[in-house]
């Protein structure tokens, strides 16, 4: 068999003839950047690409990459992405959604493709609000959130994406940021060869109706203070002058300050093949921490869900034998008619 | 009264008494406890109606209960099967004989036998707690009931004992618990030798399943023994007015097995997958009384059948719209409640303009309404349950044994069209059984099914095909023909998002024209018998239809009859075919929905005869029904 050689692509060569129509300093514009570079480099065929996505404006994503690409129901896309999965595990499947569309109507899809380790790919564009329908609080939303359908502010907790997905048997845990296109690519990619589902959380700034929610992580003057870059085996180091480190303290975990009290070897180690350490990082809340960006967890030992099924298959033909449909129809038991 | 306890064993292959009154058709109901195992005894007692070569037609009556508490009304199973010498195509109304394992069986099932009836019942089962168990007053045994036994003929057999004495060895630890399990083949040796039907076949069934499969052979040998027991008990016991037997039918020659509806889906839906040279992906959320189209698909891996359990209804729609964009064959089942919660995702499909087959195996609604109960009351949620102008096609079977043919037709049509397929099945067709003459696979012919290809042009997802109006459908790994569909409007051609009016207006014509031009390739709707009514019927009603239509031919009235399996598109001469009769009368198990739509899309009066008890017409109530609208009203 000869190998074809893939095609050389450039970012460009994904982008379909649609007009982008987000509002304009929308944070998908730097995720659609990224998806477009990392979709350039991954070694896969422009052809056996699939973009899906639920309702939202996040939504509108396939209809902005020059791949296959389907617009479904809202909160509906993990259900639909299953499907293409299942039917061809050969196409590539992406899933761009929003935190109302992946958390609120189609949290419990969401829950069921993480659980079954399918081989998708899930990048959720959290802006905590409702910004399709112009404004409303979202599963992610903090506390009191005052919105025109929350005129009082919002009762309800906020689920946490990253918690969620660790919760349900998540197999690639990752969180990344809007304005940040370099990192937030390869943590893509990864996610991509990756054989499971792989689930990013982007923190994604709506500028029109909750604008400079994340800026205390998003921002150059606060984001170092507020955020601290997960790296496998390394430290939990973080703030502007990288003296501050994140430490375990019996059950809980602390922030301290390095220096004469406190060195490096005190600090928290980051080992993504942890959960139990990922959930706990995935409980750090902004202010009293700085929130982890980067990979929560990987777990690449169990198998997903569409190459099960299709070895299911195979050791099904193996042992029955070639299908006989006349002997299927036929069955075991028969009289005749003379 | 004697019963054997060791019955000889000579004689295993009974040939019927020569003194045995010949009748044309036997229907019997088996019933008990719904740990008793009557589905399973009238199972049995089916397959030997088969082998001795009568046509048949089953209804099971379970309650929705797994295990309700034993003894009580609503635990109570029941198993009714008619058999003939002549083609049927009911389970009967009223049965000749039934079998009462316990008081509640009795008390809920008695109404269902025929005035001069046998009722065979389990007397050791009528006792005091029992009694009371399903509601008896104190003090009152219906065996003992004088109007009861004016009205029926009622043969107490101590079944409990006498399985325990015939079954009882010393040199065997068997639990009594054990026996007890056999009184249901006790009783059906009983039937068995009744209506001159030979056990060997189901002794050999028995042991294979408990023997073999199971590897239990001493519960093989208690079921043979049992069995056995039931039957010399019959023919020594001499309970009867008489032994009956039934002449084999004169049935179309050739290799028969039994069929229920949901079995002959399952079989529809990998042949089609054949036809297509697709494989199917059946994703499905556990319901009654769908779910064994699921159970039956799961097994059939070899087939290249993908089954998915998935986590709710919604998500099995949308799992088979996946499978449908990426080019195979996405089916859902479901039952009411199920569809509608399927109703935006069909929307999607609509919208997308892609194959889907949705499997509706109809109950009786509304909400959870009796899931175990039949009814055809989807039909107008099918047409029109969604948001939107948003036609599908819709099928419809009309016995277990079509459902095969509907469920491959259902394939066909959606493929054509690029559109989904809403097949309905009732409860009633899923669970019955009749007759099947099997089919040879390599006369059913093959389904074309064209993808979009590269060409010079450039590829419009939205451009149709001059004759079938649908689009092309382009799967995803096909280089060069990279697009984008979704739920939001397309503009014609482009397949680009739209929300141009005037395009808005074009695209829900087309959307509802390609159905229609469905009608070039479906069956004209084709009329039995001579009358100046016709009496049109949709889905299971056809056998009530058909025997009802015989009956009253025999009170010399004569209908015409017809049966709509395509209710969208309408077979292309339906029209013309209501014209040319004085009067049309439409039996329906709802509220008259397909005469609505009959009515409104062809300005005719029909007359409905309603059905909303959750099971089948009786066909001498619909004979009746007709008969007074025939006479009642001037033609």
């Amino acid at each position: 068999m000869t190998e074809i050689a893939l095609p050389t692509y450039k970012p460009k060569d994904f982008a379909s003839d649609q007009d982008v129509r987000w509002c304009p300093g929308c944070g998908d514009y730097a995720v659609l950047t990224a998806m477009k570079k990392m979709a350039a480099n991954l070694g896969v065929k422009r052809e056996d690409f699939v973009f899906v996505s639920g309702i939202g404006c996040a939504a509108r994503f396939p209809y902005y990459m020059d791949t296959y690409g389907a617009h479904t129901v809202h909160g509906r896309a993990p259900a639909f992405a299953t499907g293409v999965k299942i039917a061809n595990p050969d196409l590539e499947v992406f899933l761009i959604s929003g935190d109302g569309d992946l958390l609120s109507i189609g949290g419990n899809h969401t829950m069921h493709a993480l659980r079954r380790n399918i081989n998708i790919n899930i990048v959720l564009l959290n802006n905590k609000i409702y910004g399709l329908t112009k404004g409303q609080y979202s599963p992610t939303s903090e506390v009191g959130k005052v919105t025109k359908s929350t005129p009082f502010g919002s009762l309800d907790e906020p689920i946490n994406p990253i918690t969620l997905a660790l919760a349900s048997g998540g197999t690639y845990v990752a969180r990344s940021l809007d304005v940040d296109v370099k990192g937030l690519t390869p943590l893509i990619d990864r996610g991509a060869k990756h054989n499971g589902t792989s689930f990013i959380e982007v923190y994604q700034d709506c500028n029109v109706f909750n604008h400079q929610a994340w800026f205390y992580a998003t921002q150059k003057e606060t984001r170092l203070e507020n955020t601290v870059l997960l790296e496998h085996g390394k430290p939990l180091i973080f703030g502007a002058e990288s003296n501050k480190g994140i430490r375990r303290n019996g059950d809980a975990v602390e922030v301290v300050t390095l220096g004469d009290e406190f060195t490096e070897a005190d600090l928290l180690v980051h080992d993504e093949t942890n959960l139990s350490q990922a959930f706990t990082l995935s409980q750090l809340y902004y202010p009293d921490f700085p929130e982890p960006i980067g990979v929560f967890y990987v777990d690449g030992s169990r198998p997903s869900y569409d190459d099960q099924l299709h070895s299911q298959v195979d050791a099904v033909v193996e042992k029955n034998g070639e299908a006989d449909l006349q002997a299927i129809i036929t069955g075991s038991n028969t009289w005749t008619v003379e | 009264m004697t019963a054997t306890k060791s019955p000889p064993e000579s004689n295993l292959n009974p040939s019927p008494d020569p003194e045995a009154k010949v009748l044309p058709s036997v229907s019997v109901r088996f019933c008990g406890d719904s740990g008793d195992g009557m589905q399973l005894t009238g199972s049995h007692f089916t397959d030997a109606v088969a082998l001795a070569g009568n046509d048949f037609a089953t209804a099971p009556d379970f309650p929705a209960e797994i295990r309700a508490p034993r003894g009580t009304t609503f635990g109570v199973s029941g198993y009714q099967v008619q058999f003939s010498s002549n083609e049927i195509h009911t389970p009967g109304d009223l049965v000749n004989a039934m079998v009462a394992m316990n008081p509640a069986g009795f008390k809920t099932n008695l109404e269902y036998v025929e005035p001069g009836g046998i009722v065979i019942v389990n007397e050791d089962e009528f006792n005091k707690s029992n009694f009371k168990k399903c509601g008896y007053e104190e003090g009152y045994n219906p065996l003992d009931d004088e109007v009861i036994n004016a009205k029926y003929k009622i043969c107490r057999v101590p079944m409990s004992r006498l399985t325990r004495e015939s079954l009882a060895s010393e040199d065997s630890d068997i639990s009594v618990k054990d026996i007890d399990r056999c009184r249901n083949m006790f009783a059906l040796g009983i039937v068995s030798w009744l209506y001159s039907r030979e056990i060997d076949s189901t002794i050999d069934k028995l042991q294979n399943y408990f023997g073999k499969l199971k590897n239990k052979p001493e519960i093989a040998d208690l079921n043979e023994k049992a069995i056995k027991a039931g039957y010399y008990f019959g023919e020594t016991a001499e309970f009867f007015p008489s032994q009956y037997e039934v002449a084999p039918a004169k049935l179309k020659a050739g290799e028969y097995r039994r069929i229920s509806g949901n079995e002959a889906i399952v079989l529809g839906l990998v042949t089609a997958a054949t036809k297509v040279g697709k494989p199917v992906v059946y994703a499905s959320y556990p319901i009654t009384p769908a779910s064994d189209v699921l159970h039956g698909l799961a097994r059939l891996k070899q087939f290249g059948i993908r089954t998915m359990q998935a986590e709710d209804e919604i998500a099995a729609v949308m799992i088979a719209i996946g499978a449908s964009f990426a080019g195979q064959i996405g089916v859902t089942g479901t039952s009411g409640p199920g569809l509608a919660l399927k109703s935006e995702a069909i929307g999607l499909a609509v919208m997308m303009e892609l194959p889907l087959v949705v499997v509706n195996v109809q109950r009786a609604g509304p909400s959870t309404g009796m899931p175990t109960k039949t009814e055809q009351s989807d039909l107008l949620q099918t047409m029109f349950g969604r948001p939107g102008e948003c036609p599908v096609i819709v099928v419809a079977a009309s016995s277990p044994g079509n459902c095969f043919h509907m469920a491959i037709e259902a394939v066909r049509l959606s493929m054509r069209a690029m559109c989904p397929v809403i097949f309905l099945s009732e409860g009633g067709l899923g669970n019955a059984a009749e007759p099947w003459l099997i089919p040879d696979i390599s006369e059913i012919p093959t389904i074309d099914v064209k993808h979009a290809e590269v060409t010079e042009e450039e590829f419009l997802p939205y451009k149709r095909d001059a004759e079938t109006g649908a689009r092309p459908w382009a799967i995803p790994g096909t280089p060069g023909l990279e697009h984008r569909v979704g739920g939001l409007e397309k503009q014609d051609g482009t397949g680009d998002v739209s929300y141009d009016h005037e395009n808005h207006a074009l695209m829900t014509r087309y959307r509802a024209e390609k159905i229609t031009k469905l009608q070039d390739v479906i069956p004209d709707l084709e009329v039995e018998g001579k009358g100046d009514t016709l009496v049109l019927g949709w889905g299971g009603t056809r056998g009530s239809i058909l025997t009802a239509a015989t009956m009253l031919q025999e009170r010399g009235i004569n209908v015409a009859t017809a049966h709509l399996h395509y209710i969208n598109p309408f077979p292309k001469n339906l029209g013309e075919v209501l014209g040319n009769y004085k009067k049309v009368i439409m039996p329906e198990m709802n509220t008259g929905q397909l005469r609505m739509l009959l009515r409104s899309q062809f300005l005719i009066d029909i007359e409905g005869i309603q059905n909303l008890c959750g099971r089948s017409f009786f066909v001498e109530e619909l004979a009746d029904s007709i008969e007074a609208i025939l006479k009642g009203g001037a033609v």
